[in-house]
């Protein structure tokens, strides 16, 4: 095996200081003289026409800068090309609550919220949907005119025969299984700071920059173009630290377009930044998920098809909409041999906050339908779940039956390991009553073959450039957000290249700055931006060699450079050669050299020598080839691109990781309180670049699955969300956060960077279906709704005892708002509420209020 | 509101600010002073993001009055560095993963800080429920708890630690 000298060690993130002082700046941190600050009115009304607007009041506060509404940016944007249907601002109606309705840019932020009471909106309520199911029945007062039915898109999908893979089977299970709606939460809430320059030669406003939390400058760098009528050209997008995303930034959030219409009107810079309560009508997260999967097996196990329909409540907004909804069918396959494949999908629209991608984007929900199903069937045919997920393992390198193309496959090794180390062959079924262990697998895309906006151009590109004295600087597109993505992108460089990590600088995520990236989401960045960094890298090295073997009379091929040292092969050892220049480097000069800022000079040494330092070598270089600068870029590979049927464009990729998980659980059965006690996690990386780093996302990831197995749910009430809070949404703390054990199978995928894989997102879905197939093993009892909250379980152990079914809230009267969390917090709030149609059935909620 | 003149100590310096009396530590600190190291999370100080150390105290910026700590000793996350350098935790936080988007990581640091210097050999227990003041989204705690440890572990010791590699594994 290859020794490398800077990948494969677990080393602190290259920005770990930045964040650990308090020195690095996030969005909200940042400041410009004059500015203002932006605040949004939303919608009270879940589905309204906006009859009138008056901002007269507003505008006359002293300290109100300017108010944009709607007709200020009526053009319409969406991440998907399929999905342009959102505008910055509300033109005409309003979809949610908490849907945009204005903004007041003013000089504080106490001015500013005044203001917003200032603002005048009439509405005329329509009827309003919050079941996808009934949604789908709708045929009048659409969310959207041109999506019958309320219906964004629905696709199906045959692979193979279903209907004979069905006949051909032994047992066939059929059970709905249902998965309620999560969100990000990420730590920061979305800030954006937007500012325009004034054009020298026009004298009137010029280019735009805007700083924003983002995972996807580039996008957004579009989008704004798109609204604001701009060239692409004319606006810079920057990304500062990203306080976390998880999907919830991989999208335009409004607020980024809005802050941009508001600097424009305002003639000053804007910055918004959402309150916690917004990040929550923000969104975009895990869409409650309705999943009816049918599952056909042979007595051995053996899976002989599956037929799955999917509903997804989508909210409002297309947002990733269409995506999620092929995600969720395409990846049944790519983790087991499933020789036939029935799937429909209907990713429906309802009046509330669009949902979009998190953390495993569409995958999530079904995986804990199948995973649970496959425990449900080896219940049934008494096999051990584990062995049965062995019999179905792929055979690669293979394409599956829906067109994907596995080639390194680690699940059978992490299945292995979770076995062994949980001690499942002994343990299962001997713990203590009420104490259970589960198993499950799942995987996940590193980095989606097909981009978004369909073209030719690649994927990620990684420029690169090196200073006379050594210093390496990598311009990269690629977005960190807490993942390590610039870490990730110096050790490439250091590596390919033979130096030390220090003197590696990342400059990433600045339109202005860096070479397109598409940015951060499907967990591509390691593997595509990876890749074309250690194409960049490779490029320039190609001229520190040549230039080196010159100086030292050899053979390029001869030119060994590691260590921070370059020498003709043979010449010297890695474990002779001298550490580093950094001593000769703060003399201020090397051999051969004039350093920038040294006094000391020495005259260039002419005869050939057989070894040097690397800065000799790249003066060298430089000195031959007039600079030193090189670029690599990365596109995936045709044959990984999937197959040619509707909607084949989303599942494909270059690779796939792999996760196989292990949960001990036990249940009180007195309380329906589940607690995890341990998780074992083995996940393929392909190769892991920084173990550090590929533990904490493991551990996050799995971490995230068990907030959403237990305890985080959004809860509606008639499209008003009750629980947008991180003490009422319940992010588990450290004290229900249990050991997770972390096991990194390396399987060295051949077209990774170094073999690389993703790491960020593959464990979370396992973790879901692990901790019910647990629940089962502990009590006996099967859960088909997530999360495992203690009302669920306890109805389930009382549905399983025969015992009459509790009414949890028998006696209270849900339409009382006392009853439930007070929205202080919420200007729009305040008061009675709403008025709303007569057909909607948050109309009694009105009458309940009337009568107070 | 008329503003007030007040002087608040914040990292061993005192400043002369006027301040509405209205006015949250966690605004004055990050929008008069430019200490935007401690961070807002959310709106219902569930989130610890914001934690400073009053008077050895970790305490929430976002629901103190700057004008009531006038005469405290307060201290932020930026006060925390040692001589310039990373001090020994926030080193080990680095090292061991115990950071990764470091939006929460400030609070921590105060959080982290408070428990070492009052329990310098806690126990597992006692650190799960010390940290539970705080959220993080992106670690699960886990790495967090090795970094911890190490810091107990080089503190033991006292002697420089070797986080890097030497104690990993």
């Amino acid at each position: 095996m290859t020794e490398f000298s800077v990948i494969g060690k677990p080393i602190a993130m290259v920005d770990a200081a930045g964040k650990t002082t308090g020195a690095g700046k996030y969005t909200d941190d940042l400041s410009l003289p004059g500015i203002l600050v932006g605040k949004i009115l939303h919608s009270p009304c879940p589905h309204a026409l906006i009859k009138r607007i008056d901002t007269s009041r507003a505008c006359a506060l002293d300290g109100v800068v300017a108010i944009v509404t709607g007709e200020n940016a009526p053009n319409q944007y969406g991440i998907l090309p399929v999905g342009h249907d959102e505008t910055a601002l509300a033109v005409a109606k309003v979809r949610y609550i908490g849907d945009n309705v204005a903004c007041v840019a003013a000089i504080n932020e106490e001015i500013a919220d005044q203001a917003l009471e200032l603002i005048d909106v009439e509405y005329e309520p329509l009827p309003a949907y919050f079941d996808p199911e009934q949604s789908m029945k709708a045929e009048r007062h659409l969310i959207h005119e041109n999506r019958p039915n309320n219906i964004e898109k629905d696709y199906h999908h045959i692979f193979g025969d279903p209907e004979k893979g069905f006949a051909e089977a032994d047992y066939i299970a059929e059970a709905r299984y249902l998965a309620n709606e999560v969100t990000h939460a990420a730590m920061e809430p979305h800030s954006t700071l937007a500012s325009f320059e004034i054009d020298p030669h026009t004298g009137k406003q010029g280019r735009l920059t805007v700083w924003s939390s983002t995972q996807v400058p580039y996008y957004l760098q579009h989008k704004l173009s798109l609204v604001l009528e701009l060239p692409m050209s004319q606006i810079r997008v920057i990304k500062p630290l990203v306080g976390g995303g998880f999907g919830g930034k991989s999208e335009i959030i409004p607020l980024e377009i809005i802050a941009a219409v508001a600097a424009r009107a305002a003639n000053a810079p804007v910055k918004i930044t959402y309150t916690r309560e917004e990040v929550f009508w923000a969104h975009r997260g895990r869409p409650r998920t309705i999943i009816d999967l049918k599952t056909g097996v042979k007595n051995d196990g053996r899976i002989t098809a599956v037929a799955c329909k999917v509903i997804q409540d989508g909210g409002a907004y297309c947002s990733y909409g269409v995506v999620t909804i092929l995600y969720s069918g395409a990846l049944l396959g790519a983790l087991y041999d499933i020789p036939n494949i029935c799937y429909d999908g209907y990713r429906v629209l309802t009046n509330k906050p669009a949902c979009g991608a998190m953390r495993g984007h569409g995958t999530v929900n079904v995986r804990f339908a199948f995973e649970s199903q496959m425990d449900e069937i080896a219940a049934k045919l008494g096999l051990d779940p584990a062995e049965m997920r062995r019999v179905n393992l792929l055979k690669p390198p293979t394409v599956t039956v829906n067109g994907l193309r596995v080639l390194s496959y680690g699940l059978p090794e992490c299945l292995d390991q979770v076995v062994t180390r949980s001690g499942w062959k002994d343990r299962r079924g001997k713990l203590p009553k009420g104490r259970g262990l589960g198993v499950a697998c799942s995987h996940y895309v590193s980095g989606a073959a097909n981009s978004i906006i369909r073209s030719d151009m690649p994927h990620s590109t990684v420029n690169l450039k090196i200073d006379r004295d050594g210093g390496v600087v990598v311009y990269t597109g690629a977005s960190e957000i807490g993942q390590g993505s610039d870490t990730m992108t110096a050790q490439i460089v250091a590596e390919v290249l033979g130096c030390g990590l220090s003197r590696i600088k990342v400059i990433a995520a600045d339109t202005d700055l860096t070479p397109i990236d598409l940015g951060s989401y499907s967990s591509r960045v390691t593997f595509m931006a990876g890749n074309a960094a250690l194409r960049a890298a490779e490029d320039v090295k190609k001229n520190i060699v040549s230039a080196a073997a010159r100086r030292m009379n050899c053979a390029p091929e001869d030119v060994v450079i590691a260590g921070d040292r370059v020498w003709k092969r043979g010449a010297l050892s890695p474990d002779t050669a001298p550490e580093s220049t950094a001593a000769e480097a703060a003399r201020g000069h090397v051999d051969g050299q004039i350093l920038r800022g040294s006094v000391l000079q020495t005259r260039k040494e002419e005869r050939p020598k057989d070894h040097m330092s690397f800065e000799e070598a790249v003066v060298a270089a430089i000195d031959f080839h007039g600079g030193l600068t090189g670029t690599g870029s990365y596109a995936p590979p045709v044959e990984a691109r999937g197959g040619k049927h509707k909607g084949a464009g989303v599942g494909p990729a270059p690779a796939y990781s792999y996760s196989a998980q292990v949960a001990e659980v036990s249940v009180n059965e007195e309380t329906g309180q589940v607690t995890v006690h341990k998780i074992w996690a083995a996940h393929d990386c392909g190769r892991a670049l920084n173990p550090v780093a590929v533990e904490g996302q493991v551990i996050g990831s799995v971490w995230m699955g068990l907030g959403q197995a237990l305890q985080e749910e959004m809860v509606w009430k008639d499209g008003l969300l009750m629980n947008p809070g991180l003490l009422e949404y319940r992010s588990p703390s450290s004290v229900e956060s249990p050991e997770i054990e972390c096991i990194i199978v390396e399987s060295i995928d051949p077209e990774g960077p170094f073999g690389a894989k993703e790491a960020g997102e593959g464990s979370l879905a396992a973790t879901i279906p692990a901790i019910s197939n647990a629940i089962y093993d502990a009590v006996g009892i099967r859960l088909r709704e997530a999360p495992f909250s203690p009302e669920r379980v306890l109805a389930a152990l009382r549905a399983k005892r025969g015992a009459k079914k509790i009414e949890m809230t028998e006696g209270v009267d849900p339409t009382q708002p006392a009853m439930f969390r007070e929205h202080g917090g919420s200007l729009w709030f305040r008061g009675k509420g709403p008025d709303r149609h007569p057909d909607d059935p948050a109309r009694r909620v009105v009458t309940a209020w009337g009568a107070q | 509101m008329k503003k007030q003149l007040i002087e608040l100590r914040v990292n061993g310096r005192t400043h002369e600010l006027a301040v509405q009396p209205n006015a949250l530590l966690l605004d004055v600190l990050r929008q008069e002073l430019d200490l935007t190291g401690s961070k807002r999370g959310c709106d219902d100080s569930s989130c610890g993001a914001c934690t400073v150390e009053v008077d050895g105290v970790p305490m929430l910026a976002c629901t103190m009055l700057a004008a009531s700590y006038q005469g405290s000793e307060i201290t932020t996350v930026e006060g925390v560095s040692e001589g310039g350098g990373l001090a020994t935790l926030q080193r080990a936080y680095g090292d061991f993963g115990g950071s990764q988007c470091g939006y929460c990581t400030p609070g921590f640091m105060m959080t982290v800080r408070w428990l070492l210097a009052n329990h310098p050999d806690p126990t597992e227990e006692e650190i799960r429920e010390a940290l539970s003041s705080n959220l993080c989204r992106c670690t699960g705690y886990s790495q967090m708890y090795e970094a911890i440890r190490a810091v107990i572990d080089a503190e033991k010791k006292s002697s420089t630690p070797e986080l890097a590699g030497a104690t990993r594994r």
